[in-house]
Protein backbone atom coordinates (compact mmCIF):
# COMPACT_ATOMS: atom_id res chain seq x y z
CA UNK A 1 0.00 0.00 0.00
CA UNK A 2 1.39 3.32 -1.04
CA UNK A 3 1.06 6.03 1.58
CA UNK A 4 2.02 9.07 -0.36
CA UNK A 5 0.18 12.35 -0.51
CA UNK A 6 -0.24 11.96 -4.26
CA UNK A 7 -2.86 9.25 -3.78
CA UNK A 8 -5.25 11.50 -1.90
CA UNK A 9 -6.83 13.42 -4.81
CA UNK A 10 -7.75 10.10 -6.40
CA UNK A 11 -9.31 8.89 -3.13
CA UNK A 12 -11.22 12.14 -2.68
CA UNK A 13 -12.52 11.97 -6.23
CA UNK A 14 -14.04 8.58 -5.43
CA UNK A 15 -16.43 10.49 -3.16
CA UNK A 16 -16.83 13.82 -4.96
CA UNK A 17 -16.82 12.39 -8.45
CA UNK A 18 -14.76 15.43 -9.27
CA UNK A 19 -11.01 15.55 -9.81
CA UNK A 20 -10.94 19.22 -8.89
CA UNK A 21 -12.67 18.51 -5.54
CA UNK A 22 -14.87 20.77 -3.49
CA UNK A 23 -13.41 23.45 -1.29
CA UNK A 24 -14.74 21.90 1.89
CA UNK A 25 -13.23 18.54 1.00
CA UNK A 26 -9.96 19.97 0.07
CA UNK A 27 -9.04 22.84 2.39
CA UNK A 28 -8.01 20.39 5.10
CA UNK A 29 -6.25 17.72 3.10
CA UNK A 30 -2.64 18.84 3.56
CA UNK A 31 -3.08 19.50 7.28
CA UNK A 32 -4.71 16.09 7.78
CA UNK A 33 -1.98 14.36 5.81
CA UNK A 34 0.86 15.94 7.77
CA UNK A 35 -0.88 15.08 11.06
CA UNK A 36 -1.62 11.45 10.26
CA UNK A 37 1.62 10.84 8.31
CA UNK A 38 4.13 12.50 10.59
CA UNK A 39 2.74 13.92 13.84
CA UNK A 40 0.08 11.79 15.51
CA UNK A 41 1.03 8.57 17.31
CA UNK A 42 -2.01 6.57 16.29
CA UNK A 43 -2.41 3.71 13.84
CA UNK A 44 -5.16 1.22 13.00
CA UNK A 45 -3.44 -1.15 15.46
CA UNK A 46 -3.42 1.38 18.34
CA UNK A 47 -6.79 3.06 17.88
CA UNK A 48 -8.03 1.68 21.21
CA UNK A 49 -4.77 2.24 23.11
CA UNK A 50 -5.55 4.65 25.97
CA UNK A 51 -2.11 6.20 25.45
CA UNK A 52 -2.69 7.03 21.76
CA UNK A 53 -2.70 10.55 20.42
CA UNK A 54 -6.20 11.84 19.69
CA UNK A 55 -7.37 13.69 16.62
CA UNK A 56 -10.80 15.35 16.96
CA UNK A 57 -12.24 16.65 13.71
CA UNK A 58 -14.44 19.49 14.92
CA UNK A 59 -15.26 20.92 11.50
CA UNK A 60 -17.22 17.82 10.55
CA UNK A 61 -18.69 18.96 7.24
CA UNK A 62 -16.86 18.11 4.04
CA UNK A 63 -15.11 15.05 5.54
CA UNK A 64 -13.91 13.63 2.22
CA UNK A 65 -10.28 14.55 2.84
CA UNK A 66 -10.57 12.99 6.31
CA UNK A 67 -11.94 9.72 4.96
CA UNK A 68 -9.31 9.72 2.22
CA UNK A 69 -6.49 10.13 4.75
CA UNK A 70 -8.00 7.45 7.00
CA UNK A 71 -8.16 5.12 3.99
CA UNK A 72 -4.61 5.94 2.92
CA UNK A 73 -3.43 5.17 6.46
CA UNK A 74 -5.27 1.86 6.65
CA UNK A 75 -8.09 2.77 9.09
CA UNK A 76 -10.61 2.28 6.27
CA UNK A 77 -10.76 0.14 3.17
CA UNK A 78 -10.62 2.49 0.22
CA UNK A 79 -13.23 0.35 -1.53
CA UNK A 80 -15.72 1.90 0.92
CA UNK A 81 -15.18 5.41 -0.35
CA UNK A 82 -17.09 5.18 -3.62
CA UNK A 83 -20.25 4.13 -1.78
CA UNK A 84 -20.05 6.91 0.79
CA UNK A 85 -23.25 8.50 2.12
CA UNK A 86 -25.41 5.64 0.83
CA UNK A 87 -27.61 3.81 3.29
CA UNK A 88 -25.20 0.88 3.09
CA UNK A 89 -22.19 3.01 4.01
CA UNK A 90 -20.84 3.98 7.42
CA UNK A 91 -19.28 7.09 5.87
CA UNK A 92 -21.71 10.00 5.99
CA UNK A 93 -21.50 13.71 5.25
CA UNK A 94 -20.63 14.08 8.91
CA UNK A 95 -18.46 11.41 10.53
CA UNK A 96 -19.82 9.04 13.19
CA UNK A 97 -17.41 7.86 15.87
CA UNK A 98 -19.55 4.84 16.65
CA UNK A 99 -19.12 3.55 13.11
CA UNK A 100 -15.85 4.76 11.60
CA UNK A 101 -12.56 3.35 12.93
CA UNK A 102 -10.16 6.09 13.98
CA UNK A 103 -12.86 8.75 14.30
CA UNK A 104 -12.66 10.06 17.87
CA UNK A 105 -15.78 12.25 17.84
CA UNK A 106 -18.96 12.45 15.82
CA UNK A 107 -19.12 15.98 14.46
CA UNK A 108 -21.17 18.19 12.20
CA UNK A 109 -22.71 20.73 14.53
CA UNK A 110 -20.04 23.41 14.89
CA UNK A 111 -18.27 24.38 18.08
CA UNK A 112 -18.06 21.04 19.86
CA UNK A 113 -14.61 19.69 19.01
CA UNK A 114 -12.42 22.19 20.81
CA UNK A 115 -14.42 22.12 24.08
CA UNK A 116 -14.39 18.31 24.08
CA UNK A 117 -10.69 18.31 23.20
CA UNK A 118 -10.03 20.49 26.25
CA UNK A 119 -11.73 17.92 28.47
CA UNK A 120 -9.80 15.08 26.85
CA UNK A 121 -6.49 16.88 27.25
CA UNK A 122 -7.32 17.61 30.90
CA UNK A 123 -8.28 13.97 31.44
CA UNK A 124 -5.06 12.65 29.91
CA UNK A 125 -3.05 15.07 32.04
CA UNK A 126 -4.90 13.96 35.18
CA UNK A 127 -3.93 10.37 34.34
CA UNK A 128 -0.29 11.32 33.81
CA UNK A 129 -0.32 10.31 30.14
CA UNK A 130 1.84 12.12 27.62
CA UNK A 131 -0.61 11.64 24.73
CA UNK A 132 -1.42 14.63 22.60
CA UNK A 133 -4.87 15.93 21.61
CA UNK A 134 -5.21 17.74 18.29
CA UNK A 135 -8.47 19.26 17.11
CA UNK A 136 -9.24 20.84 13.75
CA UNK A 137 -11.61 23.80 13.50
CA UNK A 138 -12.50 26.20 10.71
CA UNK A 139 -12.23 29.98 10.91
CA UNK A 140 -16.00 30.38 10.45
CA UNK A 141 -16.55 27.72 13.09
CA UNK A 142 -14.63 29.94 15.47
CA UNK A 143 -17.72 32.19 15.44
CA UNK A 144 -19.34 29.71 17.86
CA UNK A 145 -19.04 31.03 21.41
CA UNK A 146 -18.30 27.59 22.81
CA UNK A 147 -14.87 27.81 21.19
CA UNK A 148 -14.12 31.04 23.00
CA UNK A 149 -15.03 29.44 26.31
CA UNK A 150 -12.47 26.74 25.55
CA UNK A 151 -9.76 29.09 24.26
CA UNK A 152 -9.82 31.04 27.53
CA UNK A 153 -9.85 28.06 29.87
CA UNK A 154 -7.24 26.00 27.96
CA UNK A 155 -4.92 28.98 28.17
CA UNK A 156 -5.45 29.40 31.92
CA UNK A 157 -5.02 25.68 32.52
CA UNK A 158 -1.77 25.67 30.56
CA UNK A 159 -2.85 22.57 28.64
CA UNK A 160 0.31 21.99 26.62
CA UNK A 161 -0.93 18.60 25.42
CA UNK A 162 -3.69 20.38 23.47
CA UNK A 163 -3.25 21.63 19.91
CA UNK A 164 -5.87 23.44 17.84
CA UNK A 165 -5.28 23.64 14.12
CA UNK A 166 -7.44 26.29 12.58
CA UNK A 167 -8.05 26.17 8.85
CA UNK A 168 -8.30 29.81 7.83
CA UNK A 169 -10.05 30.25 4.50
CA UNK A 170 -11.41 33.65 5.55
CA UNK A 171 -15.01 32.51 5.64
CA UNK A 172 -16.02 33.95 9.02
CA UNK A 173 -18.99 36.25 8.44
CA UNK A 174 -17.80 39.13 10.61
CA UNK A 175 -14.07 38.39 10.52
CA UNK A 176 -11.39 38.69 13.21
CA UNK A 177 -9.78 42.16 13.32
CA UNK A 178 -6.08 41.84 14.01
CA UNK A 179 -6.11 38.25 12.80
CA UNK A 180 -7.24 35.00 14.34
CA UNK A 181 -3.84 34.37 15.89
CA UNK A 182 -4.38 37.33 18.24
CA UNK A 183 -7.45 35.66 19.72
CA UNK A 184 -5.34 32.74 20.88
CA UNK A 185 -2.20 34.70 21.79
CA UNK A 186 -4.01 37.04 24.14
CA UNK A 187 -5.32 34.03 26.08
CA UNK A 188 -1.85 32.57 26.53
CA UNK A 189 -1.57 30.10 23.68
CA UNK A 190 1.58 29.54 21.65
CA UNK A 191 0.61 30.37 18.08
CA UNK A 192 2.11 29.66 14.65
CA UNK A 193 0.62 30.93 11.41
CA UNK A 194 1.69 29.00 8.34
CA UNK A 195 0.53 28.08 4.86
CA UNK A 196 -2.02 25.28 5.04
CA UNK A 197 -0.41 23.82 1.93
CA UNK A 198 3.23 23.79 3.02
CA UNK A 199 3.95 20.39 4.55
CA UNK A 200 7.32 21.32 6.01
CA UNK A 201 5.95 24.52 7.54
CA UNK A 202 2.98 22.62 9.00
CA UNK A 203 5.20 19.91 10.44
CA UNK A 204 7.48 22.54 11.91
CA UNK A 205 4.47 24.33 13.44
CA UNK A 206 3.02 21.15 14.95
CA UNK A 207 6.37 20.34 16.54
CA UNK A 208 6.94 23.82 17.94
CA UNK A 209 8.11 23.82 21.54
CA UNK A 210 5.23 25.17 23.64
CA UNK A 211 5.90 24.01 27.19
CA UNK A 212 3.18 25.08 29.61
CA UNK A 213 0.92 26.49 26.92
CA UNK A 214 -1.58 25.06 24.45
CA UNK A 215 -0.63 25.40 20.79
CA UNK A 216 -2.69 26.96 18.01
CA UNK A 217 -1.61 26.43 14.42
CA UNK A 218 -3.35 28.81 12.02
CA UNK A 219 -3.19 27.12 8.62
CA UNK A 220 -3.99 29.65 5.93
CA UNK A 221 -5.56 28.38 2.71
CA UNK A 222 -7.17 30.12 -0.26
CA UNK A 223 -10.51 31.79 0.48
CA UNK A 224 -13.57 29.63 0.04
CA UNK A 225 -14.59 29.57 -3.61
CA UNK A 226 -11.34 31.26 -4.57
CA UNK A 227 -9.72 28.33 -6.37
CA UNK B 1 -29.24 17.57 59.09
CA UNK B 2 -27.39 18.62 55.92
CA UNK B 3 -29.50 19.13 52.81
CA UNK B 4 -29.11 17.28 49.49
CA UNK B 5 -26.65 19.77 48.08
CA UNK B 6 -24.40 19.65 51.14
CA UNK B 7 -24.50 15.87 51.18
CA UNK B 8 -23.65 15.81 47.48
CA UNK B 9 -20.63 18.05 47.96
CA UNK B 10 -19.18 16.07 50.87
CA UNK B 11 -19.84 12.80 49.04
CA UNK B 12 -18.22 14.11 45.85
CA UNK B 13 -15.18 15.06 47.90
CA UNK B 14 -15.00 11.53 49.34
CA UNK B 15 -15.25 10.09 45.83
CA UNK B 16 -12.42 12.30 44.58
CA UNK B 17 -10.27 11.28 47.55
CA UNK B 18 -10.81 7.56 47.07
CA UNK B 19 -11.22 7.02 43.31
CA UNK B 20 -8.41 8.37 41.09
CA UNK B 21 -10.50 7.80 37.96
CA UNK B 22 -13.10 10.42 38.89
CA UNK B 23 -13.22 14.14 38.19
CA UNK B 24 -15.61 16.95 39.11
CA UNK B 25 -16.39 19.74 36.67
CA UNK B 26 -17.91 22.99 37.93
CA UNK B 27 -19.01 26.34 36.51
CA UNK B 28 -18.33 28.47 39.62
CA UNK B 29 -21.44 27.16 41.45
CA UNK B 30 -20.22 25.18 44.50
CA UNK B 31 -16.56 25.86 43.69
CA UNK B 32 -15.98 27.49 47.07
CA UNK B 33 -17.31 24.44 48.90
CA UNK B 34 -14.98 22.16 46.91
CA UNK B 35 -11.91 24.38 47.26
CA UNK B 36 -10.21 21.91 49.60
CA UNK B 37 -10.74 19.03 47.18
CA UNK B 38 -9.46 21.22 44.35
CA UNK B 39 -6.25 21.88 46.30
CA UNK B 40 -5.71 18.15 46.88
CA UNK B 41 -6.66 17.14 43.32
CA UNK B 42 -5.86 20.12 41.10
CA UNK B 43 -6.13 18.09 37.89
CA UNK B 44 -9.42 16.41 38.84
CA UNK B 45 -11.47 19.35 40.09
CA UNK B 46 -11.99 21.63 37.12
CA UNK B 47 -13.79 24.94 37.50
CA UNK B 48 -14.33 26.38 34.02
CA UNK B 49 -15.89 29.62 35.26
CA UNK B 50 -19.33 30.71 34.15
CA UNK B 51 -19.22 28.67 30.93
CA UNK B 52 -21.93 26.03 30.82
CA UNK B 53 -21.34 24.87 27.25
CA UNK B 54 -17.73 24.17 28.16
CA UNK B 55 -18.85 22.61 31.46
CA UNK B 56 -20.71 19.81 29.69
CA UNK B 57 -18.19 19.40 26.85
CA UNK B 58 -15.33 19.16 29.34
CA UNK B 59 -17.18 16.34 31.06
CA UNK B 60 -17.51 14.58 27.70
CA UNK B 61 -13.82 15.05 26.97
CA UNK B 62 -12.86 13.65 30.37
CA UNK B 63 -15.00 10.59 29.64
CA UNK B 64 -13.28 10.24 26.27
CA UNK B 65 -9.96 10.15 28.12
CA UNK B 66 -11.27 7.38 30.38
CA UNK B 67 -12.22 9.31 33.51
CA UNK B 68 -15.63 9.32 35.20
CA UNK B 69 -16.88 12.93 35.25
CA UNK B 70 -19.31 14.40 37.79
CA UNK B 71 -20.69 17.61 36.28
CA UNK B 72 -22.53 20.04 38.52
CA UNK B 73 -24.34 23.35 38.51
CA UNK B 74 -27.87 24.75 38.95
CA UNK B 75 -30.53 22.92 36.95
CA UNK B 76 -31.44 25.62 34.39
CA UNK B 77 -27.80 26.19 33.50
CA UNK B 78 -26.84 22.52 33.46
CA UNK B 79 -29.71 21.09 31.44
CA UNK B 80 -31.31 23.95 29.54
CA UNK B 81 -28.53 26.36 28.70
CA UNK B 82 -26.23 23.76 27.15
CA UNK B 83 -28.74 21.20 25.96
CA UNK B 84 -27.07 20.57 22.60
CA UNK B 85 -23.87 19.74 24.45
CA UNK B 86 -25.77 17.13 26.46
CA UNK B 87 -27.41 15.78 23.31
CA UNK B 88 -24.29 15.64 21.12
CA UNK B 89 -21.22 15.57 23.37
CA UNK B 90 -22.63 12.93 25.74
CA UNK B 91 -25.55 11.07 24.12
CA UNK B 92 -24.50 11.10 20.47
CA UNK B 93 -20.85 10.39 21.28
CA UNK B 94 -22.06 7.56 23.53
CA UNK B 95 -20.05 8.92 26.46
CA UNK B 96 -21.07 8.69 30.09
CA UNK B 97 -21.23 11.30 32.83
CA UNK B 98 -23.01 11.94 36.09
CA UNK B 99 -24.82 15.27 35.77
CA UNK B 100 -25.83 16.61 39.17
CA UNK B 101 -28.15 19.59 39.34
CA UNK B 102 -29.34 21.63 42.27
CA UNK B 103 -32.37 23.89 42.15
CA UNK B 104 -35.06 21.47 40.96
CA UNK B 105 -38.16 23.24 39.66
CA UNK B 106 -38.27 26.23 41.98
CA UNK B 107 -35.91 25.72 44.92
CA UNK B 108 -34.79 29.35 44.81
CA UNK B 109 -38.23 30.96 44.49
CA UNK B 110 -37.14 34.50 45.30
CA UNK B 111 -34.65 34.38 42.41
CA UNK B 112 -37.49 34.09 39.91
CA UNK B 113 -37.91 32.32 36.61
CA UNK B 114 -34.26 32.53 35.51
CA UNK B 115 -33.32 30.07 38.25
CA UNK B 116 -36.17 27.62 37.65
CA UNK B 117 -36.09 24.51 35.46
CA UNK B 118 -39.34 22.54 35.69
CA UNK B 119 -38.71 21.18 32.18
CA UNK B 120 -35.32 19.59 32.91
CA UNK B 121 -36.48 15.98 33.20
CA UNK B 122 -38.67 16.32 30.08
CA UNK B 123 -35.64 17.59 28.16
CA UNK B 124 -33.39 14.77 29.32
CA UNK B 125 -36.28 12.42 28.52
CA UNK B 126 -36.04 13.45 24.85
CA UNK B 127 -32.73 11.55 24.75
CA UNK B 128 -32.41 7.75 24.90
CA UNK B 129 -30.66 5.75 27.61
CA UNK B 130 -30.39 8.13 30.51
CA UNK B 131 -30.83 7.24 34.17
CA UNK B 132 -32.82 9.96 35.91
CA UNK B 133 -32.73 10.01 39.70
CA UNK B 134 -34.95 12.33 41.72
CA UNK B 135 -34.05 11.66 45.35
CA UNK B 136 -36.53 12.52 48.06
CA UNK B 137 -34.01 12.63 50.91
CA UNK B 138 -30.33 13.57 51.34
CA UNK B 139 -29.42 9.97 52.23
CA UNK B 140 -31.04 8.80 49.00
CA UNK B 141 -29.06 11.42 47.11
CA UNK B 142 -25.84 10.13 48.64
CA UNK B 143 -26.65 6.52 47.83
CA UNK B 144 -27.70 7.32 44.26
CA UNK B 145 -24.49 9.29 43.66
CA UNK B 146 -22.31 6.49 45.01
CA UNK B 147 -24.21 3.97 42.87
CA UNK B 148 -23.89 6.15 39.77
CA UNK B 149 -20.13 6.61 39.76
CA UNK B 150 -19.03 3.07 38.81
CA UNK B 151 -19.48 2.31 35.10
CA UNK B 152 -20.06 4.66 32.22
CA UNK B 153 -23.82 5.26 32.17
CA UNK B 154 -25.38 8.61 31.48
CA UNK B 155 -26.97 9.75 34.73
CA UNK B 156 -28.96 12.81 35.69
CA UNK B 157 -29.19 13.29 39.47
CA UNK B 158 -31.72 16.00 40.34
CA UNK B 159 -31.17 17.43 43.81
CA UNK B 160 -33.77 19.54 45.57
CA UNK B 161 -34.26 21.72 48.63
CA UNK B 162 -37.51 19.81 49.24
CA UNK B 163 -37.33 16.45 50.96
CA UNK B 164 -39.28 13.79 52.84
CA UNK B 165 -38.86 12.92 56.52
CA UNK B 166 -37.35 9.47 55.84
CA UNK B 167 -35.26 7.93 53.06
CA UNK B 168 -36.37 4.92 51.03
CA UNK B 169 -33.64 2.90 49.36
CA UNK B 170 -35.60 0.33 47.38
CA UNK B 171 -35.29 -0.14 43.61
CA UNK B 172 -38.11 0.68 41.22
CA UNK B 173 -41.64 1.53 42.33
CA UNK B 174 -42.02 0.54 45.99
CA UNK B 175 -45.45 0.17 47.53
CA UNK B 176 -45.64 2.17 50.78
CA UNK B 177 -49.39 1.79 51.16
CA UNK B 178 -51.92 -0.61 49.67
CA UNK B 179 -55.46 0.16 48.55
CA UNK B 180 -58.10 -1.00 46.09
CA UNK B 181 -59.37 2.13 44.38
CA UNK B 182 -56.28 2.96 42.31
CA UNK B 183 -52.58 3.79 42.30
CA UNK B 184 -50.73 7.01 43.10
CA UNK B 185 -47.09 7.27 42.03
CA UNK B 186 -45.10 9.77 44.13
CA UNK B 187 -41.72 10.86 42.79
CA UNK B 188 -38.92 12.00 45.09
CA UNK B 189 -39.83 14.97 47.31
CA UNK B 190 -43.54 14.53 46.54
CA UNK B 191 -43.85 11.48 48.80
CA UNK B 192 -44.68 12.90 52.22
CA UNK B 193 -47.34 15.24 50.84
CA UNK B 194 -48.82 12.39 48.78
CA UNK B 195 -48.99 10.19 51.90
CA UNK B 196 -50.76 13.04 53.70
CA UNK B 197 -53.11 13.68 50.77
CA UNK B 198 -54.08 9.99 50.48
CA UNK B 199 -54.57 9.37 54.19
CA UNK B 200 -58.30 8.86 53.79
CA UNK B 201 -58.25 7.36 50.29
CA UNK B 202 -58.32 3.62 49.57
CA UNK B 203 -55.38 3.74 47.14
CA UNK B 204 -51.98 2.17 46.68
CA UNK B 205 -49.09 4.61 47.01
CA UNK B 206 -45.94 3.79 45.05
CA UNK B 207 -42.71 5.68 45.60
CA UNK B 208 -39.66 6.01 43.42
CA UNK B 209 -36.50 8.11 43.30
CA UNK B 210 -35.63 6.76 39.84
CA UNK B 211 -37.94 7.81 37.00
CA UNK B 212 -35.78 6.64 34.09
CA UNK B 213 -35.81 3.88 33.29
CA UNK B 214 -39.44 3.88 34.36
CA UNK B 215 -40.53 0.79 36.28
CA UNK B 216 -43.33 -0.23 33.90
CA UNK B 217 -43.49 -3.75 35.34
CA UNK B 218 -43.84 -2.34 38.86
CA UNK B 219 -46.72 -0.10 37.84
CA UNK B 220 -48.35 -2.93 35.95
CA UNK B 221 -48.09 -5.23 38.95
CA UNK B 222 -49.63 -2.65 41.27
CA UNK B 223 -52.79 -2.03 39.28
CA UNK B 224 -55.89 -4.16 39.68
CA UNK B 225 -58.98 -4.34 37.49
CA UNK B 226 -59.62 -1.24 35.37
CA UNK B 227 -56.80 0.87 36.65
CA UNK B 228 -56.85 4.48 37.73
CA UNK B 229 -53.34 5.89 38.04
CA UNK B 230 -52.22 9.30 39.29
CA UNK B 231 -48.64 10.52 38.77
CA UNK B 232 -47.35 13.17 41.16
CA UNK B 233 -44.04 14.52 39.89
CA UNK B 234 -42.08 17.57 41.13
CA UNK B 235 -41.40 18.85 37.60
CA UNK B 236 -43.37 19.43 34.41
CA UNK B 237 -46.85 17.90 34.66
CA UNK B 238 -47.18 14.75 32.54
CA UNK B 239 -43.45 14.13 32.08
CA UNK B 240 -43.95 10.42 32.80
CA UNK B 241 -47.44 10.14 31.31
CA UNK B 242 -46.07 8.50 28.17
CA UNK B 243 -44.29 5.87 30.25
CA UNK B 244 -47.40 5.11 32.30
CA UNK B 245 -49.58 4.90 29.18
CA UNK B 246 -47.13 2.49 27.56
CA UNK B 247 -47.10 0.32 30.68
CA UNK B 248 -50.92 0.11 30.61
CA UNK B 249 -51.39 0.18 26.83
CA UNK B 250 -53.49 -2.98 26.64
CA UNK B 251 -55.78 -2.06 29.56
CA UNK B 252 -58.63 0.42 29.66
CA UNK B 253 -57.22 2.96 32.12
CA UNK B 254 -57.49 6.53 33.40
CA UNK B 255 -54.46 8.67 34.07
CA UNK B 256 -54.06 11.86 36.10
CA UNK B 257 -50.82 13.82 35.83
CA UNK B 258 -49.86 16.26 38.57
CA UNK B 259 -46.73 18.37 38.49
CA UNK B 260 -45.68 21.91 37.70
CA UNK B 261 -47.98 23.93 35.47
CA UNK B 262 -47.63 23.77 31.70
CA UNK B 263 -50.15 26.44 30.70
CA UNK B 264 -48.38 29.45 32.12
CA UNK B 265 -45.20 30.68 33.78
CA UNK B 266 -45.68 31.27 37.47
CA UNK B 267 -44.34 34.81 37.78
CA UNK B 268 -44.20 35.11 41.56
CA UNK B 269 -41.31 35.22 44.05
CA UNK B 270 -42.02 34.29 47.66
CA UNK B 271 -41.35 30.92 49.27
CA UNK B 272 -41.35 27.26 48.30
CA UNK B 273 -44.80 26.95 49.91
CA UNK B 274 -46.09 29.79 47.73
CA UNK B 275 -44.90 27.93 44.61
CA UNK B 276 -46.26 24.60 45.81
CA UNK B 277 -49.65 26.28 46.10
CA UNK B 278 -49.39 28.02 42.74
CA UNK B 279 -48.64 24.69 41.01
CA UNK B 280 -51.19 22.71 43.03
CA UNK B 281 -48.43 20.62 44.59
CA UNK B 282 -49.08 21.25 48.29
CA UNK B 283 -50.69 18.40 50.23
CA UNK B 284 -54.12 20.08 50.28
CA UNK B 285 -54.22 20.72 46.53
CA UNK B 286 -52.98 17.20 45.79
CA UNK B 287 -55.69 15.79 48.08
CA UNK B 288 -58.38 17.74 46.24
CA UNK B 289 -57.13 16.61 42.82
CA UNK B 290 -56.91 12.97 43.92
CA UNK B 291 -60.36 12.97 45.59
CA UNK B 292 -61.92 14.25 42.40
CA UNK B 293 -60.04 11.69 40.26
CA UNK B 294 -60.69 8.63 42.45
CA UNK B 295 -64.33 9.32 43.34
Amino acid sequence: MSTTRTRLPGLISLMTGDDKHHAAAESTVDVLWVLFDRVLRVTPETLHDPGRDRFLLSKGHGPMAYYAVLAAKGFLDEAELADWSSVRSRLGHHPDRARVPGVEISSGSLGHGLPIALGTAAGLRAQGRDARVVTLVGDAELDEGSNHEAIVVAGRMGLDNLTTVLIDNQSSTHGWPGGIARRFEIEGWAVRTVSGRDHEALYDAFTTDHAGRPLAVVAVVAPKGGH
Amino acid sequence: MPDMREVFLTTAEEILDTDPDTAVVLADISAAQLAGAARRHPHRVLNVGIREQLLVSTGAGLALAGLRPIVHTFSPFLVERAFEQIKLDLSHQDLGAVLVSYGASYDMPAEGRTHQAPGDVALIDSLPSWYVHVPGHPEEARRLLLDSVPGDDRVYLRLSAQQNASPYFGVGLQALRHGRRGVVVAVGPMLDRVLEATEHLDVTVLYTSTVRPFDAAGLRAAVTGAPDVALVEPYLRGTSAYQASEALADLPHRLLSLGTLRESEVRIYGTLADHDLAHGLDAGSIALSLKEFFR
